[in-house]
């Protein structure tokens, strides 16, 4: 917020705060985000339990176990992910662009559409009309509705990011790429496999969604939020403006090129399968580069992650990115492939990514906003601290737990023992993941506790109370 | 350019996107363009025909209920099962999806890992193209064994009774149990149930000398390597 009316008091006039942002409808995206991540972590923990024969629901259709865990994987990408993002873009679009978006009636529109397309996916799915596409489960009928909020997304967003004049700031380079990404990834996931190919050729358009998803719509937004709140927080610009740019256009180039290692061994033909390995190991090297930028950003400052809560979530996803880009280098590799794949390694990988990565992210950010929207501290700034510990120490645990986890199961497989023995070792590995299941799950419902009491709390608060300092700067 | 909406629009977002998608999934496409897509009626094969004809041997009520009674010709007849055969076989499949049984269970036996021993041949690109596959059902998890040899390993009522309780087979097994698939025991399979039999049996019954499940034991890995 500094680091912006800088710049700005330079100009003669610019908008006021409300003319720009519809503070509001960044609080609904997060109510609506966090209630998916409920349902999510609820859908996580079913299947934990089932997979320890401790299921406790009865066996009826609508809670069938298989089904719910494709509730799992949607709910928390489409519900919280998505609804986490474009809460955050309504804040920074309109901040950076200094104009608001395209249009308010439509930033509405957009949110009930959504919040629409992710509950029909639930409901339908729950229905047992998944579409077999991992991530793209989504029933086929509600694929043109989604793709249609995105085009509006795209358009609601994409306006002012096209307004601007002159140089742009490297967030809106990674949201404006995102934009187009994002509807053209959904839409080649859902409607080419399904439609037009069949096997091998759709396992290699399945591949490239899977990544894309992850790499062309979550990567980018993460990115370019972490690009606009981290210099913000720590008062002072990213380090190498040139370090930015190859990261950009490395992660543009090789990301959408490894969709096909996420079926490394299959009939796939081979030199594309090691066309992919190569462009992922490429990827990492873009990654050092990001990940330098950022160090050297704080260069100095270190210690302000120890008292500023949205800095610290932040370098956290940060480490954890470098973590898991890492790991990615390795078991992209045949050699690697050939023990973890269908492991649970490959799981530890994904929650490691997604939410050791991105939702801790977006949970700095909200942790960060929420009492600046609400114009008031936090009910109590400790709970922000339980909140944090318990969701990036619960992931920890989990993701480590499963990745060793992983690394016996394949052992088991590759020794030719009876199935049942690769069940009968994950038990212990399963146990533990579910009990970090459930510390994180605990952290995130005292989160919306406290986000309620806040929000109450500042019902109660006079209105002409300077917005608090927060967080960021205690 | 790197800095322009221009650039970051047609060069990154469109242009790399497309040299990816061109790369990585147009060229397969190209390179299987002389591999048919068989529907469901061409899937029909011998074994899966023996199977299915089994099933309404086994479970002769469930089967009239779900399907009705057989014409008398046997030349009618014979078109008649292959029909509902391949009905059964898309059915089977939508559950398959709609259960979520991709999500614990494979479907490809890769060169690597010993996985040829366990289940059978390499899978090959052939055996994937059919519309069954599509979206294709490689599998991303196992928690469960890899199923692309599965048919005729196991007996109908076999599977029947796994479906409605597989604790019952396979102790401590962590496979969820799925009685909506029944009238209330397992054996009454509804139209479903015997759909989702029809399916798995048909799992690899495009093999010749199918199936290559059946004579598999267990092999402690000092065995194995004395075999070699
Ligand atoms: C939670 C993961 C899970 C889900 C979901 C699941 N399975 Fe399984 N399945 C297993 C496990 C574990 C085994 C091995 C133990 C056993 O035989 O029950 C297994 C075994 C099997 C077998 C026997 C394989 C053999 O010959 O030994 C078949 C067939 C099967 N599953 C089919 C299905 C079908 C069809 C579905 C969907 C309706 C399904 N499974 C859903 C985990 C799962």
């Amino acid at each position: 917020m500094q680091a912006a009316t800088d710049v700005m008091t330079a100009e003669h006039s610019f908008p006021r705060q409300e003319q720009l942002v519809e503070e509001r409808l960044v609080l609904w995206y997060f109510v609506a985000a966090l209630t998916f991540m409920t349902v999510s972590m609820l859908a996580g923990i079913l299947m934990g339990l089932q997979l320890l024969r401790h299921n406790p629901l009865p066996p009826i259709e609508v809670l069938s176990p298989g089904r719910w865990r494709m509730i799992h994987t949607n709910a928390i990408a489409y519900g919280f992910l998505a609804n986490a993002f474009l809460g955050i873009m309504h804040w920074v679009v309109p901040r950076l662009t200094l104009r608001p978006v395209f249009s308010r009636p439509l930033s509405y529109l957009i949110f009930f559409a959504w919040q629409f397309v992710v509950l029909a996916t639930a409901v339908g799915l729950m229905f047992g009309q998944a579409q077999g596409l991992e991530w793209g489960e989504t029933p086929v009928w509600i694929d043109p509705v989604a793709q249609l909020g995105l085009l509006l997304v795209a358009i609601n967003f994409g306006t002012p990011i096209l307004q601007t004049r002159g140089p742009m700031y490297v967030t809106l380079w990674y949201y404006l790429a995102a934009l187009v990404w994002t509807f053209l990834t959904y839409a080649m996931g859902n409607f080419v496999p399904e439609y037009f190919v069949c096997g091998s050729s759709a396992g290699a358009v399945g591949g490239l969604f899977i990544h894309d998803l992850v790499g062309l719509f979550v990567t980018p937004l993460g990115w370019g939020m972490m690009y606009y709140f981290v210099p913000i927080l720590l008062k002072r610009p990213i380090w190498s403006h040139g370090l930015s740019l190859v990261g950009f256009w490395g992660l543009a180039f090789f990301y959408p090129l490894q969709g096909i290692h996420h079926f490394l061994y299959t009939p796939i033909p081979m030199f594309l399968q090691y066309g992919a390995v190569l462009s992922t190991i490429a990827l990492e090297l873009v990654v050092v580069t990001v990940i330098i930028n950022f160090i050297g950003t704080l260069y100095g400052t270190g210690g302000a992650c120890l008292t500023n809560l949205p800095l610290r979530y932040f370098y956290t996803g940060i480490l954890f990115y470098f973590l898991t880009c890492l790991q990615c280098a390795l078991q992209v590799t045949m050699t690697f492939q050939a023990l973890i794949h269908f492991t649970d390694w490959v799981v530890g990988h994904a929650h490691m990514v997604m939410f050791g990565v991105f939702s801790l992210w977006q949970l700095g950010v909200m942790t960060y906003l929420i009492p600046r929207i609400l114009k008031t501290e936090w009910y109590n700034p400790a709970w922000c601290e339980w909140h944090y510990w318990a969701s990036a120490g619960g992931l920890l645990v989990m993701a480590g737990d499963l990745i060793l986890g992983g690394l016996f199961q394949g052992w088991s497989w590759a020794a030719l023992h009876p199935w049942e023995t690769s069940i009968h070792l994950s038990i212990p590995f399963w146990s533990v993941r579910i009990v970090a299941g459930l510390v994180m799950f605990a952290a995130q419902l005292l989160f919306i506790v406290h986000f309620y009491l806040t929000w109450r709390k500042s019902l109660q608060t006079a209105p002409a109370v300077v917005p608090a300092a927060g967080l960021a700067t205690a | 350019m790197f800095e322009r909406k221009s650039g970051i629009i047609l060069i990154a977002g469109i242009g790399f996107f497309a040299l990816a998608f061109l790369s990585n999934a147009v060229v397969p496409v190209l390179m299987y363009r002389h591999l048919p897509e068989q529907t469901a009626e061409q899937l029909v094969n011998g074994n899966l025909r023996y199977q299915f004809e089994d099933l309404a041997q086994r479970f002769p009520q469930a089967f009239e209920t779900a399907y009705g009674q057989p014409p008398a010709d046997p030349e009618k007849a014979g078109r008649w099962y292959d029909e509902h055969c391949a009905s059964a076989l898309k059915l089977g499949h939508q559950i398959y999806v709609g259960e979520g049984c991709w999500h614990c269970h494979s479907q490809f036996v890769r060169p690597v890992s010993n996985e040829d021993r366990r289940w059978g041949p390499v899978s090959k690109s052939w055996e994937y193209q059919n519309e069954l596959q599509r979206p294709v059902m490689f599998g991303t998890r196992r928690v469960g064994p890899d199923l692309s040899r599965e048919g005729g390993r196991r007996s109908s009522d076999w599977h029947a009774v796994h479906f409605f309780e597989p604790e019952a087979l396979s102790q401590k097994s962590p496979m969820p149990r799925y009685p909506w698939l029944f009238d209330g025991s397992p054996d009454k399979p509804n139209i479903r149930g015997l759909a989702l039999i029809t399916y798995i049996q048909w799992l690899g019954s495009w093999h010749e000398t199918y199936p290559y499940y059946e004579d598999y034991t267990a092999v402690p890995i000092k065995t194995a390597a004395a075999a070699e």
